[in-house]
């Protein structure tokens, strides 16, 4: 058994899809039409054989309220990992992505949290180097 | 609620160092900062209700940030304190001692 697919909820796959591919910057895997909706996976650039985040819409009534009070308490439910959180803080407010929590060192991870635009909230983090 | 069992508890305390540190947290960021930098691994709901006591006691303030809640210190009911209780500068005292040798 492997760890191949991790799914994220959005509003809208197609506006999710330019944010996680144009803004983010992972890439297209899957986009296979499903009358409805699509099932659309993307991939990192740094590992495209890697675990495939799937563009899952929101279209079950029970996640509205799951995601509201996420959203509200501030609550990252999907992480990604990346090497320097600040430079990526500062990369993507300049492509003008919000933040809810700025690069905040908590002793053995550097986090940061950002809205994704399309109903989540994302946490990045950065695991320091060990003494 | 009185400011003066708002701050009593180390948790409270705590929420309002955190929050001086960084104005406008999420739930979320004070507990991640409360159980990192304090060892304090209380529940969220626990950390709400505590946010609710010191809210209470107007040392702090809650905005919605888009669909955000976020959190600020409020230092202004803390000066009833040192209205209370002036703080004497070394000056008042060697001032009132001289008033005290003139007597």
């Amino acid at each position: 058994m492997r760890i191949n697919w991790t799914s994220v909820c959005v509003d809208d796959q197609e506006k999710a899809l330019r944010f996680y591919t144009e803004t983010l910057g992972f890439r297209l895997k899957h986009n296979i039409p499903l009358g409805e909706h699509a099932w659309i996976t993307v991939v990192s650039e740094e590992a495209p054989e890697g675990t495939e985040l799937v563009l899952e819409p929101a279209g079950h009534p029970a996640v509205v309220p799951f995601r509201k009070a996420l959203v509200e308490d501030g609550i990252p439910y999907t992480a990604f990992a990346v090497d320097d959180v600040e430079a990526e803080h500062e990369r993507l407010v300049a492509e003008g992505v919000r933040f809810v929590q700025p690069p905040t060192d908590l002793g053995t991870v550097i986090t940061a949290v950002f809205d994704d635009t399309c109903g989540n909230l994302i946490q990045i983090m950065e695991e320091k180097a060990q003494p | 609620m009185d400011i003066y069992r708002a701050i009593a508890d180390r948790t409270r305390r705590a929420i309002l160092d955190e929050l001086v540190d960084r104005s406008g947290q999420s739930l979320f960021e004070l507990c991640a900062r409360l159980i990192m930098k304090h060892g304090i691994g209380s529940s969220r709901q626990a950390i709400s209700q505590h946010l609710d006591v010191l809210e209470a006691a107007g040392l702090i303030r809650t905005r919605r940030e888009g669909r955000s809640k976020l959190h600020w210190f409020e230092g202004a009911p803390l000066k009833a304190i040192g209205e209370r209780w002036p703080i004497s500068t070394a000056e008042d005292t060697s001032h009132s001692t001289d008033e005290d040798n003139e007597k």
